[in-house]
């Protein structure tokens, strides 16, 4: 889970960052998607990795899931949480979510499937983008399943260093702090382009 | 009875050696065709396993908790005693010897002693190549500390509790030998006979508590190392499931049992707080170093809080009568002037049983000198074990404290060879008799567990079983086990059938509250003639009117502590016997007809002896016999604390 | 606590207690009992409760308890959700009533997990806990072969970090609190006290790779970092030693996967 969770939480960074390219026009945004285009060896690189480690992570993440399930023989009558996180008690729910968001932003934006009505936008991804975000439950879709991701990774990333062996109790609540600021940047960061659409800030 | 102790010849440094390269020895090839029983697995039990799988035998063990972790050695909290002089303080295998015999009171066998404190620095050897996590200074060498009864620092420590540290050593390298295939370990299976054949050792008879089966075991050999008998007190500082019956069973069936009024009480526990209470618990004795005992002079002011009893209305009886050592007089000593203030109507804390039983131990003026962080850093654990239990701030007002059974230095006599009366019975740790007198020292109940187990039956087993022929044991279906089967089972029926109307913790604290008032930290004539006869009648009520509900085969506690009791009873007649027939004091056991002034007063012509006793048949007094204690180079002499 | 009268106050109580018998479903039984002095143990106040039936002729409640001073670590009851009950950094018969209220309701049940099964009402089995150590839980020293003990130096840092992790009583609780009934924390507490000691480096991966493959074997489920095992533990273990067991398991695992026998492979005969 910690391996194939690192790449994915570094694929969303690199992701989120080329989305911001959105603030400095259309340009760039366009001109940054041409050169991934350019480059198919790049982006089927990139894209089998994310691939393979997308179907590892909720393989890993089912497994676990069914068998942590069993392990704990139905708990106690009475539920008593002294400490776990709520997000470390829904990764498996806000995984599904994500997972759930992840297709439909496939069928959206990269199959251009759905939600887009029948206009054609060519290679014009900057068109593309205000396009999709103009309506506001798809909009609002994006908002929320986002803040999932930031609960999701606030989690995933501090277990990423304990997987490792790379915490400590004098380092663990500065991790943890880290993890929730990771889990931030990335909602906030791919958050802020369908608000500027709802906004009228981009248009 | 035979009971000869086999000591071997030569001077007392030798005999050991001597004697191991006298032993008899069985060849690689043949040892695993013998099979060993070990009964107990806690220091003395997981280490001899332990170690006889390692020689090579077919072990099976037996312990009744539900792994070999958690036997009650694990509690001991001081440390362990050996002879290591990294203090450079004068400490030698000899000096460890005559602190150890004089702890004793000179009532134990000299030539046993010396081997415990030979064997000593072999036993820390040992405990740290098994990563036991001993206390270090920042060299990375070993750290000490010092103990009662002691001039030099030789005792070795893990934080508070050595005990379960070394446990589990012991328990690893026990475990080390199940994972290979060569223990076979039966937990939650009590001993509940043993099974002689043409009158030697060659099996036991248990019950799975969990299926309630009872199934019998055949070997060539079977160890003893059950613990001590502190419940019989019913509170003590022991675990609720320490019990005599494997040595007394054993006693039945002919073993000699020895000394069994030697029982230590310890004067700094946590006082009762009430009739349901099941356990005492015991704090370090250190705090004695700080704290100051007393009571009120006036009866009338026990009612009051500490801090309204002013300065001059208090009795700091142990400064008062012993000016000289104070608040550290030695443990029996305090433990009886603590009895001696109560008993007249001055003790302090809850009504128990119509007693006020606790005297305080106050910090408050070593507080004011040293100031309430030193004493926070010296017993800080032990303040927050005060306050968990009694839910008392013990810095802001004083603790109660009360002396409370610990431990019991009688136990099946032994030879020198750990073996009993019974050829092929063996017994090691706290359920012998043999190296603690009638006093043991602190920090020494580790060091015998252990020495037994990894550097005494190793061997002298071995010398045993070299004299059987191998492929030699009875089978399970002869005779001698189906009888003793018949037996075991007729009891359990006979103790589930009776159908009372009486809880066996009913007739347990009744047992405990005639021991510990008539046979506990003073004893006298009349009192213990008292007691033979209430536990007499107790005993005849308990086999016409107690229940035991559950049944016999599922895990029943009732069952077990039903049968547990019934021994105890026993036990406890025996006890009170040993006592009433030991005219003199000695260590722990303070007959009042015989003191000087508060100190206790040996008798050596009459009693330089361990009195060894025989089971007689059922409803009968057992049988006094004694083997005479022979001092071949140590000088009997008077404690003195005055 | 104590009054004028030397008496103490008491508490009455609604106690539901898990009734089991070994492979069969079990339920909870409601039971009142009065007059439980506030200073009472937990096991103190279960041993009311079961003489009162022992009273009314009916069957005890079996549960595991010895030393009753916090060490032995036998004792095991799920108290309100609770492994050991309400306050952190206590077992079950450290526990005292003066912890309750006055009329409360207690559930008392065993603790929950598939590798622990229950042997009756409040018993399970946790021999799980003993296979682990037998697959590699020790250092491997036959009696009589140790050298002096001050050949060996171990930096006070070190011993005390051991002595951190050698603290665990092997009670349970880590899996009993675990949403997952993972044994993470006490096989950590386990492969640290050894395998960071000199004496414990030569079987270092061995007993690591052994410990957690026994593990993963026993039925416990995979730590996930909720950390509830760290805040139940009655020893305060902390969730380091999994961090460090994950680190050492990873060690292992690259040292094996690159292991040579330093002589080619034969193959074929």
């Amino acid at each position: 889970m910690a391996l194939t969770g690192l790449v994915l939480a570094g694929f969303v960074l690199g992701h989120m960052t080329g989305n911001l390219l959105m603030f400095k026009g259309p340009e760039a945004i366009n001109a940054y998607a041409a050169w991934l285009h350019a480059n198919p060896g790049l982006l089927w690189g990139a894209r089998a990795v994310l691939i393979i480690s997308t179907i590892a992570h909720i393989w890993a993440g089912i497994l676990l899931s069914l068998d942590n399930r069993a392990a704990r023989a139905g708990g106690p009558a009475v539920d008593a949480t002294r400490r776990a996180t709520i997000a470390s008690r829904t990764m498996p729910y806000s995984g599904v979510v994500i997972l759930g968001f992840a297709i439909f932003h496939l069928l959206h934006f990269t199959f251009k499937a759905v939600a887009l009505g029948d206009v054609s936008f060519g290679d014009d991804v900057y068109k593309m983008v205000i396009a999709g975000f103009s309506s506001k439950p798809v909009a609002y879709f994006y908002i929320i399943s986002l803040l999932l991701l930031c609960l999701h990774l606030s989690h995933g990333v501090s277990s990423v260093f304990q997987t490792l062996g790379l915490r400590n109790e004098r380092w663990r609540s500065r991790l943890d702090g880290l993890a929730l600021a990771y889990g931030w940047i990335i909602a906030l960061g791919f958050i802020s382009i369908p608000l500027a659409v709802l906004t009228g800030y981009l248009k | 009875m035979n009971l000869d102790p086999k000591t071997p010849a030569g001077p007392l440094a030798d005999k050991w050696n001597n004697h191991k390269a006298k032993l008899r020895l069985v060849s690689p090839a043949n040892r695993r065709k013998y099979h060993v029983i070990v009964v107990g697995s806690g220091l003395a039990g997981s280490a001899a396993a332990a170690s006889f799988a390692e020689m090579g035998y077919e072990v099976s063990c037996f312990c009744y908790q539900d792994s070999p972790r958690r036997a009650h050695s694990i509690a001991a909290q001081g440390g362990i005693n050996a002879a290591k002089n990294y203090q450079n303080d004068g400490d030698s295998v000899r000096r460890l010897f005559q602190d150890t015999i004089k702890g004793g009171d000179y009532r134990a066998r000299e030539a046993n002693v010396y081997r415990l404190a030979q064997v000593s620095t072999n036993i820390i050897d040992q405990c740290v190549a098994q990563g036991v996590p001993f206390a270090r200074e920042y060299g990375g060498l070993l750290a000490n500390r010092s103990f009662g009864g002691a001039q030099v620092s030789r005792t070795f420590y893990a934080r508070g509790q050595t005990g379960q540290q070394l446990l589990i050593g012991a328990y690893s390298a026990l475990s080390r030998q199940i994972g290979l295939g060569t223990v076979k370990m039966y937990t939650r299976h009590e001993m509940l006979d043993l099974v002689l054949v043409d009158g030697k050792a060659k099996g036991i008879v248990t019950r799975d508590l969990v299926t309630g089966a009872i199934e019998s075991w055949s070997s060539d050999v079977v160890v003893v190392c059950t613990g001590g008998y502190g419940n019989v007190f019913y509170l003590s500082t022991n675990a609720q499931g320490c019990n005599v019956t494997a040595t007394f069973r054993a006693h039945r069936r002919g073993a000699g049992f020895a000394n069994p009024c030697y029982t230590q009480i310890h004067p700094t526990c946590i006082p009762v707080h009430g009739e349901d209470q099941s356990k005492l618990t015991l704090m370090s004795e250190s705090l004695r170093n700080d704290g100051r005992v007393w009571v009120p002079k006036n009866k009338a002011d026990c009612t009051k809080p500490a801090s309204e009893i002013p300065e001059d209305a208090r009795d700091y009886f142990l400064e008062r009568k012993y000016p000289s050592y104070g608040n550290l007089a030695p443990r029996d000593i305090a433990s009886r002037a603590a009895k001696e203030v109560c008993d007249e109507g001055r003790g302090v804390g809850q009504v128990v049983d119509g007693k006020r039983l606790g005297v305080y131990l106050d910090f408050s003026a070593a507080i004011k000198r040293l100031g309430e962080s030193e004493i926070r850093a010296r017993y800080g654990n032990l303040f927050d074990m005060y306050q968990n239990i009694t839910g008392e701030n013990a810095y802001k007002q004083p603790m109660r404290i009360f002396p409370a059974v610990h431990y019991t230095m009688g136990g099946l006599w032994v030879d020198y060879n750990l073996q009993s009366n019974i050829p092929g019975l063996f017994v090691g740790g706290e359920a012998n008799f043999s190296d603690h007198g009638a006093n043991r020292l602190g920090a020494s109940a580790l060091m015998q567990g252990l020495a037994d187990g990894y550097f005494v039956l190793p061997y002298t087993v071995s010398d045993f079983l070299a004299g059987e022929k191998s492929g030699s044991r009875p089978s399970t279906d002869a005779p001698e086990f189906q009888a003793v089967v018949k037996d075991v089972n007729d009891r359990v029926a006979k103790l589930l059938s009776i159908n009372g109307t009486k809880s066996p913790r009913y007739y347990h604290k009744a047992l405990g509250k005639i021991t510990w008032e008539q046979c506990g930290m003073a004893r006298d004539k009349a009192g213990l003639e008292g007691a033979i006869r209430d536990l007499q009648a107790l005993k005849k009520d308990f086999w016409e009117n107690v229940k035991v509900v559950g049944s016999g085969d599922a895990l029943a506690p009732e069952l077990e502590r039903a049968g547990r009791v019934a021994d105890f009873l026993d036990f406890g007649i025996m006890m009170c016997l040993d006592a009433l027939t030991r005219e003199e004091s000695c260590g722990g056991h303070f007959r009042t007809e015989f003191q000087d002034a508060g100190e206790a007063k040996r008798d050596d012509a009459r009693y330089a002896h361990a009195a060894v006793w025989q089971w007689t048949g059922e409803g009968q007094l057992p049988a006094r016999h004694v083997e005479p204690l022979v001092y071949e180079e140590t000088q009997l002499s008077t404690r003195s604390y005055k | 606590m104590v009054q004028d009268n030397g008496k103490e106050p008491t508490l009455a109580l609604k106690l539901r207690v898990w009734r089991q018998r070994r492979g069969q479903p079990g339920a909870f039984e409601e039971h009142s009992l009065a007059a439980v002095p506030t200073s009472a143990s937990f096991l103190e106040m279960m041993d009311m409760l079961n003489e009162q039936l022992i009273k009314a002729g009916k069957d005890t409640f079996a549960f595991d308890h010895d030393c009753r001073e916090g060490i032995c670590g036998m004792c095991s009851m799920t108290i309100n959700g609770m492994p050991h009950g309400p306050i952190p950094g206590v077992t079950t018969c450290q526990l005292h009533m003066r912890n309750f209220r006055d009329g409360e309701t207690i559930t008392v049940e065993p603790w929950r997990a598939r590798a622990f099964p229950v042997l009756k009402d409040l018993a399970v089995d946790r021999s799980g806990f003993d296979k682990v150590i037998q697959s590699g839980g020790f250092i491997t020293v036959r009696t009589g072969s140790a050298p002096e003990a001050n050949n060996i130096p171990v930096p006070k840092p070190i011993a005390d970090e051991a002595m951190d992790a050698a603290e665990c009583i092997g009670c349970g609780a880590c899996v009993a609190s675990c949403k997952n009934g993972s044994a993470m924390l006490f096989v950590g507490a386990k492969i640290n006290h050894l395998n960071i000691l000199p004496q414990g480096q030569a079987e270092r991966d061995r007993r690591t790779l052994s410990m957690v493959k026994t593990m993963d074997e026993a039925g416990f489920g995979n730590c996930t970092n909720y950390g509830e095992c760290q805040a139940h533990c009655p020893k305060s273990i902390t969730l380091d030693v999994i961090a460090k067991l994950n680190r050492d398991y990873l060690r292992a695992r690259v040292k094996e996967f690159f292991s040579s026998t330093g002589k080619p492979s034969k193959g074929g005969d």
